[in-house]
């Protein structure tokens, strides 16, 4: 794993299709503490753009995202 | 406080290519903080009588040519079962199930018969009031 911003919880949604990796996002927000980052791996070409549209409806805070070799990392703040 | 948005599915078809679509779409819907309300009637409901979702293998016949490399594609690379990803969604989102009933009736099927997913066995008037409050309904 290549050098990235410490997380509080990382899911390795790899592989996984749309819809996969953003509900397994949701889910892992819904069980997290406010203040608490989590970061999903993706390789799905849908998570980039719906991660970050997703956290602004929600109201939880999109970190960024950090683009690897055949995969990206994208990162959210719980927030509320 | 803004009104709930809201989806509304008409699903008459019970095959694999049409059931995936389905629980796609809840999916989305989910992610968008919309309600979902899916009616299965016919076909479709014949898919979520105990036990079936798991057996169905069926594929439109327009596309029964490609039906055995897509399943095999679809394996290959781990794709989720339709129902799972529509419990997923269920689980985590406002997701409502029902049953035709007058399917239900002209088969001679109960709420027992059915998977534990459907939450009740309801009129076409009732499901068009629900459509009523949606902004689109899909008919698949």
């Amino acid at each position: 794993m290549a050098e990235g911003m410490q997380v509080t919880r990382e899911i390795d949604a790899r592989g996984s299709f749309c819809p996969g990796p953003m509900m397994e996002l949701i889910r892992a927000i819904r069980s997290a503490s406010v203040g608490d980052t989590i970061a999903v791996l993706s390789t799905d070409q849908g998570s980039k753009r719906d991660i970050p549209n997703w956290a602004q409806k929600a109201g939880q805070e999109f970190v960024g995202v950090e683009e690897y070799e055949g995969y990206d990392r994208i990162i959210v703040r719980k927030v509320k | 406080m803004a009104e709930q948005k809201r989806l509304c599915m008409v699903v008459f078809d019970g095959t694999v290519d049409k059931l995936y679509p389905v629980a796609i779409m809840a999916s989305g819907a989910v992610m968008n903080d919309v309600r979902v309300d899916i009616f299965l009637t016919f076909w479709g409901l014949l898919a979520f009588r105990k036990g079936e979702p798991y057996k169905v293998q069926a594929i439109s016949q327009d596309y029964a040519q490609q039906a055995g490399a897509m399943m095999a594609l679809m394996q290959e690379k781990k794709v989720p079962h339709w129902y799972d990803t529509l419990l997923q969604a269920k689980e985590l989102g406002d997701v409502h199930v029902h049953a035709c009933a007058m399917t239900a009736d002209l088969m001679g099927l109960t709420k027992e018969d059915f998977e534990p997913v459907i939450e009740d066995i309801i009129g076409v008037g009732e499901f068009i009031e629900m459509s009523q409050q949606a902004s689109s309904t899909l008919f698949i």
